[in-house]
């Protein structure tokens, strides 16, 4: 599209972010703006790595997964099971040894919630391809049992989750106090919105995906197995779900059983405000429920809770399919 | 057309082993108070009338429209809360009563048409999406509107003087029972659960019944045949936010108590899925079998795990799944199983 052709409801989405941190200066002061605006980034990058692989599994293969959040879960169990043999690194005052730890941590949740993603679509999804009302009542179902393996396997109880030391403390930036472990989950969050972005639209996987998203049957009427392209993007998006999972339960040094089910409501939120299906569209979605909840939470503490949700409705009303509509052949 | 067959709008449960189930549960629940008296029977029996009623009108989204809400809950509170409030704002009363009823479904109705013009313009799935955020929202606002709904505490209020035990209809006992306000809110509950459910029958049989159905089977076609989807789906949601608010009127009366946990929590949403999806989906009587398979499991089932959880003790891994607590995760298997089995649920099983 050539932009001077472009009309301004085109291009307000890409400029709804941007202004909306810049409207927030004013309002509450230098410091106390960076603050917020470092937390609600860093908030929206944990979400990011929650909702970017929920939003390519239901683009490609319109299957909303509602038990997404037990691999948020699971990811956060698996991280405690590897920090905790590993404390000798993570109390250690030294950058290097603390994310070589992390490091560990996110790689092997990544496998784990990948290889029970994998075997979760053999067995709870693979038969109710195209039946959108049992693929809702099936992954709710194996929401509940996930929940309920939780509790069996972890216990009922909030397990405490120490962040590695480097992680912990504030960077002084004039007066503004920034805690570190943010500028941590933001990195992370952007890396893999990079990664994503790169293997989407330079590789020839990248491309049979987004094909895929935009027309399966002609993807498969040129002979691409989509099926196996697809259990490829589950695995994918439930291994993202699993780093999402470390990184939040290390944001809040608390896992419960309940901690990825607690997720899903902002990650559906999420998906559509960001428009279903879109990666760009989650990552800006993301940060938007992060720096309302941050912005919202300093400004009207009584409506913080109802922040997200107001959100949406006003999203919805702007654009009944969201910011970034993933147009369907 | 017979009287019977009138009254279930030409719908028999059909089949042989279901009508008698059904009619055994309909009798057992008539029979109650005298067979079983006793606080226990007597609150499993009330709570799978209301679970009935609430189940049903689910079912008349998820079974007959092919729609999944998330916010039945969230109705069902709207109905609950509005008795509640009205109780302890305006006084006792049966003016109060009826005025909370009726604002409750007020409101349901409004909230229901709202998300419905909303989201289901754009696709179904966006409809469950909604609901889910829309009714974790209700759940945040009735713990956080303090001075109205009593916040987590919820509100515990006086309901009108017959409902309560001190009131007697007859002196001394008949048959070996007390005919007091107990009874009468028994009976109450009963014959009105019994009412809306033959009114939801009815609906679903009407030729708005058939739309709906037609809609789930294929909307595409519908939409051809010159039936408004949009505006079908939105009244099916209507009415059953409209009943679900009854049954939750009707909770609150009986408990004589409205909270959170009691009327909006996700797990009650969770129970009355697996009520209408053990049942049978888009069967009605799918929400009776359900209901009281549901109530009595969590009524009866957990000692039953608790003994079975002992008689393991020792063994890795196992007490902790036959756990009492851990009911849920055996409905939760038997859930997925049913619906990729059964997908019509005990009751299209027992049809065929």
């Amino acid at each position: 599209m050539i932009w001077s052709k472009a009309r301004l409801g085109d291009v307000a989405p890409h400029l709804l972010l941007p202004a909306i941190v810049l409207a927030a200066l004013p309002v509450m002061g230098v410091s106390n703006w960076l603050v917020l605006t470092v937390a609600g980034l860093a908030m929206g990058a944990m979400l990011f790595l929650m909702a970017a692989g929920l939003t390519l599994i239901f683009g490609l293969m319109d299957v909303l997964n509602f038990a997404h959040g037990a691999f948020i879960t699971l990811g956060a169990y698996v991280g405690i099971g590897v920090l905790a043999p590993l404390a000798g690194w993570t109390s250690a005052d030294s950058w290097t040894l603390n994310l070589a730890a992390f490091g560990i941590a996110v790689v092997v949740a990544m496998a784990v919630s990948g290889a029970v993603g994998y075997g979760f679509e053999r067995v709870i999804i693979r038969g109710v391809y195209g039946a959108p009302l049992r693929q809702v009542l099936v992954t709710v179902g194996g929401l509940i049992v996930a929940q309920q393996l939780f509790v069996v396997l972890w216990g009922p109880n909030a397990i405490p989750l120490i962040k590695p030391t480097a992680f912990r403390g504030s960077i002084l930036l004039g007066s503004a106090a920034i805690e570190k472990y943010r500028l941590v989950a933001l990195a992370l969050g952007l890396v893999v919105f990079v990664a994503l972005h790169l293997m989407l639209n330079r590789t020839r996987v990248g491309l049979l995906v987004r094909a895929g998203v935009e027309n399966r049957e002609m993807v498969e009427a040129l002979g691409y197995r989509i099926r196996r392209l697809f259990i490829g993007v589950f695995v994918l998006g439930t291994a993202l779900a699993g780093i999402g999972g470390v990184t939040w339960a290390l944001y809040q040094e608390l896992v419960t059983p309940q901690i990825g089910g607690d997720m899903t409501i902002l990650v559906f939120i999420i998906l559509i405000i960001g428009g279903l299906g879109s990666v760009g569209g989650s990552l800006v979605g993301a940060m938007l429920v992060g720096l309302t909840a941050n912005y919202v939470g300093f400004l009207a503490p009584t409506v913080s809770l109802g922040s997200n949700i107001l959100l949406m409705v006003l999203v919805l009303l702007w654009r009944p399919r969201g910011l970034f509509p993933v147009a369907k052949g | 057309m017979s009287l019977g067959t009138h009254l279930l709008s030409g719908d028999p449960p059909r089949g042989k082993i279901l009508s008698v189930l059904v009619a055994a549960v309909v009798l057992l629940l008539v029979v109650t108070p005298f067979a079983f008296p006793g606080t226990r029977s007597m609150a499993v029996a009330e709570r799978i009338c209301i679970f009935v009623v609430l189940a049903a009108s689910y079912d008349m989204l998820l079974g007959y429209t092919g729609i999944v809400s998330f916010a039945h809950t969230m109705f069902f509170g709207i109905g609950a809360y509005g008795v509640a409030i009205a109780l302890t704002r305006l006084g006792v009363g049966w003016g109060a009563v009826l005025l909370g009823t009726a604002a409750g479904m007020a409101l349901s109705v409004a909230i229901a048409v709202v998300i419905g013009l909303l989201s289901l313009r754009v696709r179904a799935i966006f409809f469950s999406m909604i609901t889910l955020a829309v009714a974790s929202f209700a759940l945040i606002l009735a713990t956080s509107l303090r001075d109205l709904t009593g916040g987590e505490d919820g509100l515990t209020f006086e309901v009108p003087n017959v409902l309560t035990p001190a009131f007697h209809l007859v002196d001394g006992r008949v048959l070996g029972v007390r005919f007091n306000g107990t009874l009468v809110t028994y009976y109450g509950i009963l014959i009105l659960a019994s009412l809306l459910f033959l009114f939801l029958l009815r609906a679903v049989n009407s030729p708005m019944g058939r739309v709906l159905q037609a809609i789930r089977e294929n909307e595409f076609r519908a939409e051809a045949l010159g039936f408004r989807t949009l505006w079908y789906r939105t009244l099916a949601g209507a009415i059953s936010a409209a009943v679900a608010a009854i049954a939750g009127a009707m909770m609150a009366l009986l408990l004589r108590y409205t909270g959170p946990d009691a009327t909006l929590s996700f797990s009650l949403m969770v129970d009355i899925l697996l009520m209408v999806v053990i049942g049978g989906m888009g069967t009605m009587y799918g929400a009776i079998l359900g209901a009281a398979i549901m109530v009595m499991a969590q009524y009866y089932l957990q000692p039953a795990m608790g003994a079975l959880s002992n008689a393991v003790a020792g063994v890795p891994i196992l007490p902790a799944l036959f756990h009492p607590d851990r009911w849920l995760l055996w409905l939760g298997i038997l859930f997925i199983l049913i619906v990729y089995f059964f997908p019509t649920g005990i009751v299209g099983r027992l049809r065929r």
